[in-house]
């Protein structure tokens, strides 16, 4: 058994995100990088199956800027077994993200791609599906728990009104929620195992991969609605406040 | 060319707010709005679909096959449809957000995911970075596939529409291997309003300490006729569930009076409830984040605050 674990490498989620001057993007110079946390439940799931007995291998795979190869060190430290950089100088959107991962399920078969449901910098939450859709594969959304068998895995998805319980044959693709687990962190000793697993890379233009953009970002702006956050000292103030002033109740 | 809309129901008949939402979305693309009403049985989701406000057809899908929106077979549904389409729109909830981008990856299409405003037919805002930034984007696919945050588009009205009803020719179904098999769905029960359509929400976080504790927000929802929700330290301690949630990957609410209460005001929280009107924070801590995406607060006990909230509610309204 085989998992794919795709992985990003993102503004760290605890930072706020600072525009460029000119509103053409996030500025990342200097700024903390961290592996999406949506990855990190996959990584952490995949290297628990793996403690289990129940998968052989991981591949941790990460496309982006040279530095990405960070992020992939810390998939290995986690527990991944091996890692596959595609180099790239452009930023990829998610269909061109699933066209490149499509490249490497077909050389690596895996009968498991395990990914988070969304990147915290774009928030798109689109890849799986695309990757799903391409593959002809079915696909289990937004997953917060997961039983992996020889040729199927049952999960239960979180959806609008609960939750719901599929089976999906094998292969499978496998998008993670927070709530899926809590990733490790990972250990000194593992951290510098972790430097002497492998890493193949790749260059992205090589591959043949069209990863032509659709969509092209016009401007970004802040979104922060001010509010005044005054302090009440009772509660018949704040209900007289909500009757009379904001006139909500 | 004309615009598609997938239709979301709730269990039963009822028809989401944030359909109505996504029509009304369509209606701003497109004169030309058909929805696409799928399922097992149809009957009364027809009966009610073809008064929809401005709905020119309906497309109608039934099949054993669609009883649970699986969305291999819901994608493969819409992609035989789309070549009649510039447009295709489906609310962004669990069920949207799961169809709409695996029918991109079959039409080859670029999907733009929780749109929050229309600029023209090619240019859209949606929120990014856990919604602390938005992106204005320009697409250049020939066919745009959105999914549609519901709290920024009014909804249409359920009454005053004629449309005519086309029965769909459904594709041949997939092999069994390329799709997900349904096992069961384990619903929540509430009478309170749905979360996304309520205009009163009074939320707990981590510091309600437990389930039972809940019911002090449940006697104040009572009396506001409000829904209740969570923070994930909420959902993920146990005291409720996921459906409760309120967030960047929970549900995105804008009623007009939010309470947050022993809520700590996480960028992943603020995510989802940024856009309400009124935002009231109910903290012991007076350094709490939330203080500062609230409009009122106040700092203290919740045990002492919420029975004098309560009794307070009683006596005037």
């Amino acid at each position: 058994m085989k998992i794919l674990v795709p992985v990003k490498r993102v503004v760290d989620s605890n930072i706020k995100p600072l525009i460029k001057t000119d509103h053409s993007g996030v500025e990342i110079s200097g700024i903390k990088m961290s592996m999406n946390p949506f990855d990190e439940n996959a990584i952490e799931e995949a290297v628990q199956l793996k403690e289990q007995g129940k998968v052989d291998e991981i591949v941790a795979i990460s496309i982006g800027e040279p530095k990405s190869q960070d992020t992939l060190r810390t998939a290995l430290a986690m527990g991944a077994d091996k890692a596959i950089l595609v180099s790239t100088e452009h930023t990829l959107e998610s269909l061109a993200v699933a066209k490149v991962l499509e490249y490497f399920v077909i050389k690596e078969k895996p009968n498991l791609v395990l990914m988070g449901k969304q990147a915290s910098d774009d928030d798109m939450n689109a890849t799986g599906q695309i990757l799903a859709a391409r593959l002809g594969w079915p696909q289990g959304t937004f997953v917060s728990k997961l039983e992996l068998y020889s040729n199927y895995v049952e999960i239960i998805r979180e959806i609008d009104d609960g939750q719901e319980t599929l089976k999906l044959p094998l292969p499978a693709i496998v998008t993670t929620d927070l709530r899926l687990n809590e990733p490790r962190y990972a250990s000194l000793p593992n951290i510098m195992k972790a430097r002497k697993k492998p890493v193949e890379t790749f260059v992205l233009a090589e591959l043949g991969v069209d990863i032509t953009p659709r969509l092209y970002i016009q401007r970004l702006d802040e979104s922060s609605p001010i509010r005044e956050g005054v302090i009440v000292n009772s509660v018949e103030e704040l209900i007289d406040k909500l009757q009379n002033e904001a006139k909500v109740i | 060319m004309a615009a598609l809309v997938l239709l979301s129901y709730e269990q039963g008949n009822t028809l989401r707010s944030t359909s109505l939402s996504t029509i009304t979305a369509a209606l701003q693309l497109e004169k030309e709005v058909d929805v696409l009403l799928v399922g097992e049985t149809l009957n009364e989701r027809l009966d009610q679909a073809i008064h929809l406000n401005g709905v020119r057809r309906v497309l109608a899908a039934k099949d054993p096959s669609f009883a649970h929106m699986q969305a291999e077979s819901v994608a493969n549904l819409m992609a035989s449809l789309a070549s009649d389409y510039e447009f295709i729109l489906a609310p962004a909830n669990a069920e949207g957000k799961n169809i709409l981008p695996r029918l991109a990856g079959l039409l080859d299409v670029q999907p733009i995911s929780e749109v929050t405003k229309i600029i023209d037919k090619s240019t859209f805002v949606r929120p990014i970075y856990a919604g602390s930034l938005l992106a204005t984007v320009c697409s250049k696919d020939k066919k745009k596939l959105l999914s549609i945050r519901g709290i920024a588009f009014t909804p249409i009205k359920t009454i005053g529409g004629n449309a005519e009803i086309k029965e769909v020719t459904l594709p041949s179904p997939l092999p069994e291997n390329q799709k997900s098999i349904f096992l069961n769905l384990k619903l929540s029960q509430s009478n309170r309003p749905e979360l996304e359509a309520a205009k009163i929400i009074i939320s707990g976080g981590r510091g309600m300490q437990s389930s039972d504790n809940f019911t002090l927000l449940e006697k104040i929802a009572d009396l506001l006729n409000a829904a209740i929700g969570a923070s994930r330290a909420a959902v993920d301690s146990g005291f409720v569930s996921n459906d409760f949630q309120v967030g960047q990957t929970g549900k995105i609410v804008a009623p007009e009076l939010y309470i947050a209460v022993a809520l700590s005001g996480a960028t992943q929280h603020l995510a989802g409830m940024k856009d309400s009107k009124i935002v009231v924070a109910i903290n012991k801590d007076p350094d709490a984040p939330i203080f500062k995406a609230s409009d009122y607060g106040i700092v203290g006990d919740i045990f002492e605050i919420l029975p004098r909230l309560e009794e307070g509610l009683k006596n005037r309204i």
